[in-house]
């Protein structure tokens, strides 16, 4: 047999028929859902008169516009003020309740964002494809599993088919070699890549992430490169099954138990890239030399390490290209050639589906520690990825620290990631955040995103402006 | 879907690269449960001057004179010339629902992103992706020639502009198909029924985990 990556496999598994004209039908084995990009599709279904084509494979929370104030969420949809984000929220329970789909509600013990609770539930699991209408569907990949984020359309089209119409990517191989130095983390590492390849640099490959660095990192670790995938134009990115894989799905309340465990550890066993595999192409990066990443710009390409002055659009000869750097930096209100460090905060964002995982909340409540926020930043909100993330994070003492430490503990969602619910900034506030998008206005109408690590953000808010979290002293846990 | 067999347009240039879905319709647009209406909101951000809300009125909100689209020049205009990587970001399909619910029908750039790619023919918008220098060639012209349009046959797979030579471009036929005759592809697939059933049961015997019912499960 052919040598085959970890994608070709996942792909010929999953494949239904192949059609003439190159497109073909691949197998969906769980489909998330929220209250977003879900309305349309089931009314899409009833219009057709169509019912679900598999039940059990969907499973829905809402997680976008949920309010995260614990007053605001004390009494569920009802308590929503917002009253367009609270129509979309009752209309996903509507319609979950009406086509009998697994939905785990506002304040359900199981919610939190979809690609948080789907690893920590063991809804997704190794070599399954997992899609849903969101394009951070990627970080399931982490798993070994081909996870990508699809429209509305094909939502529907999943809830009625069970399948999807798909024309097969082109096999990226992203090796990070050698070892990260120490305050240097996963969202480090894929900011760098991003820096490396453009955010157009993936389109239309799946990205598998390899090398010493990715099999050092946590599985935390591993969803949160996945995640960012998209980010650099790959819907698809993914990581080959090892022990750590194995020994994070076990004992997760839908993994399989048992014989039928055993039985699908041994099927998990081949989800790797086959020796001599071949890949349309391959980029290397050299982990030693990834410092703490920043973005300074409005895309994620538009990043540097934190020791880095802005890049001066004099300097640059292509007429595109320093068009779009004078245009990021007139919007984020920068100047050419000043250093990183001296950016000044007005907030500071801990959570969305990058890094709101329990890992990430021990990373930033080890750099605030006995500090305090800094004055000149008016707000620093650390937001779990679920409950159960809160639950585990409140057990461990770190709601204390980051509340000590003058920082916002709040419930569960996606939060100011996009800003569909109150959480968002203000005209021209700069923000350290640890999620995924920089783009004009994504956090709020006229506000300046700075994506950057959990660490760094922590350190970002005691300092009031970025600085190097390898010059801090932690204390208690490592970064 | 409306069916797209023959579009002649006005064409408007967005000469802008990276174009992300949240500019093209932001996130608080994105709270209705509707499929259409989007149009007045296209592009909110950009083209007024105050901050948009669902629900507005938006035929009283001070525009920005200086955005392309609010040219009287390129009103109506149905073919939207763009640059690299357009519809980069979130899958929200609301972003081609936005553009057609405004007017456009084609899109032509150098390069799109995957999903929004893949979303646009889902609702009767064509992306064409032709060369670097063909697109620049049209950059030029559109600035030059006051209503600029160009012809865009879907069967035949060509562009037709008054001065200029006819372009050609590339479809997938499966795609095309369904374009070009409006057609709903959930219909399509479910004539494989057989072969999504069969795959199933083997998928069962194969890997009997991956159908367990989550239903009954608590945590």
């Amino acid at each position: 047999m052919t040598a085959e990556t970890l994608y070709d496999k996942l792909w010929r598994e999953h494949l239904v028929t192949q059609r003439e004209d190159g497109t073909a039908l691949i197998y969906v084995d769980r489909h998330l859902i929220h209250e977003v990009t879900s309305p349309q599709a089931f009314e899409g279904l009833r219009m057709a008169g169509r019912l679900p084509w598999r039940l059990d494979a969907n499973l829905a929370t809402p997680d976008h516009n949920v309010p995260t104030t614990s007053a605001e969420r004390a009494t569920g949809v009802e308590g929503i003020l917002d009253p367009v984000s609270k129509l979309q929220v009752a209309t996903l329970d509507d319609n979950c309740r009406d086509f009998d789909i697994v939905e785990f509600e506002i304040n359900d013990a199981r919610q939190g964002i979809v690609h948080v609770i789907g690893p920590e539930l063991g809804a997704t699991l190794p070599g399954m494809t997992v899609v849903c209408g969101d394009s951070h569907t990627s970080t399931h990949g982490a798993l070994g599993a081909l996870a990508h984020g699809i429209g509305t359309s094909e939502v529907e089209h999943v809830l009625a088919t069970q399948c999807l119409v798909q024309k097969k990517m082109k096999n990226m191989l992203v090796k990070v070699n050698g070892r990260l130095g120490e305050g240097v983390t996963a969202k480090d590492v894929v900011l760098a890549i991003i820096g490396n390849i453009g955010t157009a640099g993936g389109t239309g490959y799946a990205i598998e992430f390899a090398g010493s660095v990715i099999a050092e990192l946590s599985m935390e670790g591993r969803m949160t490169v996945c995640n960012m995938a998209i980010e650099a134009g790959a819907r698809a990115g993914m990581v080959g099954v090892d022990e750590k894989t194995i020994d994070y799905v076990r004992g997760r309340p839908y993994a399989p138990t048992g014989e039928m465990w055993e039985t699908a550890v041994q099927a998990w066993s081949h989800l790797h890239t086959d020796a001599g595999a071949r890949f349309d192409r391959v980029v290397e990066l050299e982990g030693g030399e990834i410092k703490p990443q920043v973005t300074w710009g409005t895309s994620p390409e538009m990043v540097l390490p934190i020791d880095a002055c802005l890049p001066d659009p004099r300097d640059v000869e292509d007429d595109a290209q320093r068009e779009g750097i004078e245009r990021a930096l007139s919007y984020m209100g920068l100047k050419a050639g000043q250093r990183l460090t001296e950016i000044q905060l007005d907030r500071v964002f801990i959570g969305s589906c990058t890094n709101s995982r329990i890992e990430d909340m021990r990373a930033a409540a080890a750099v605030v520690k006995g500090r305090r926020v800094s004055a000149t930043v008016k707000q620093a909100l650390v937001v779990p990825g679920s409950q159960a993330v809160k639950r585990q994070a409140e057990e461990e003492g770190l709601d204390k620290i980051f509340v000590e430490a003058g920082m916002e503990w709040r419930e569960p969602g996606c939060s100011m990631c996009l800003a569909m619910n109150a959480d968002k900034l203000g005209r021209g506030e700069h923000c350290a955040s640890t999620s995924n998008r920089n783009f004009e206005g994504r956090q709020g109408i006229g506000g300046r995103t700075h994506l950057v690590s959990p660490a760094m953000a922590a350190a970002a808010a005691v300092a009031g402006h970025f600085v190097d979290v390898r010059e801090l002293k932690t204390q208690g846990a490592q970064i | 879907m409306k069916a797209f067999t023959v579009l002649d347009g006005l064409v408007a240039p967005l000469d802008r690269a990276n174009v992300d879905t949240d500019m093209i319709i932001p996130k608080q647009f994105l709270k209705s449960i509707k499929r259409s209406g989007f149009g007045p909101n296209l592009f909110d951000e950009l083209r007024y001057l105050d901050e948009g809300y669902p629900g507005q009125d938006t035929d009283s909100r001070p525009v920005n004179p200086e955005f392309v689209l609010n040219n009287p020049r390129y009103k109506g205009a149905s073919v939207l010339l763009a640059r690299e990587n357009f519809g980069c970001g979130s899958s929200r399909e609301h972003a081609p629902w936005a553009l057609e619910d405004f007017g456009f029908r084609c899109i032509i750039a150098p390069s799109f992103a995957d999903i929004f790619f893949n979303n646009c023919f889902k609702n009767g918008v064509l992306p064409i992706v032709l060369d670097q220098a063909l697109v620049q060639e049209l950059f030029d012209q559109v600035e030059r020639e006051q209503g600029f349009r160009l012809t865009i046959d879907l069967n035949t797979q060509t562009i037709k502009r008054a001065r200029g030579a006819a372009i050609e471009f590339e479809v997938e036929g499966f795609r095309k198909h369904c374009l070009l005759h409006g057609l709903d592809d959930i219909g399509q697939t479910l004539q494989d029924a057989d072969a999504i059933r069969e795959y199933e049961a083997a998928c069962r015997m194969r890997s009997p985990w991956l159908f367990d019912s989550i239903a009954g499960v608590q945590q």
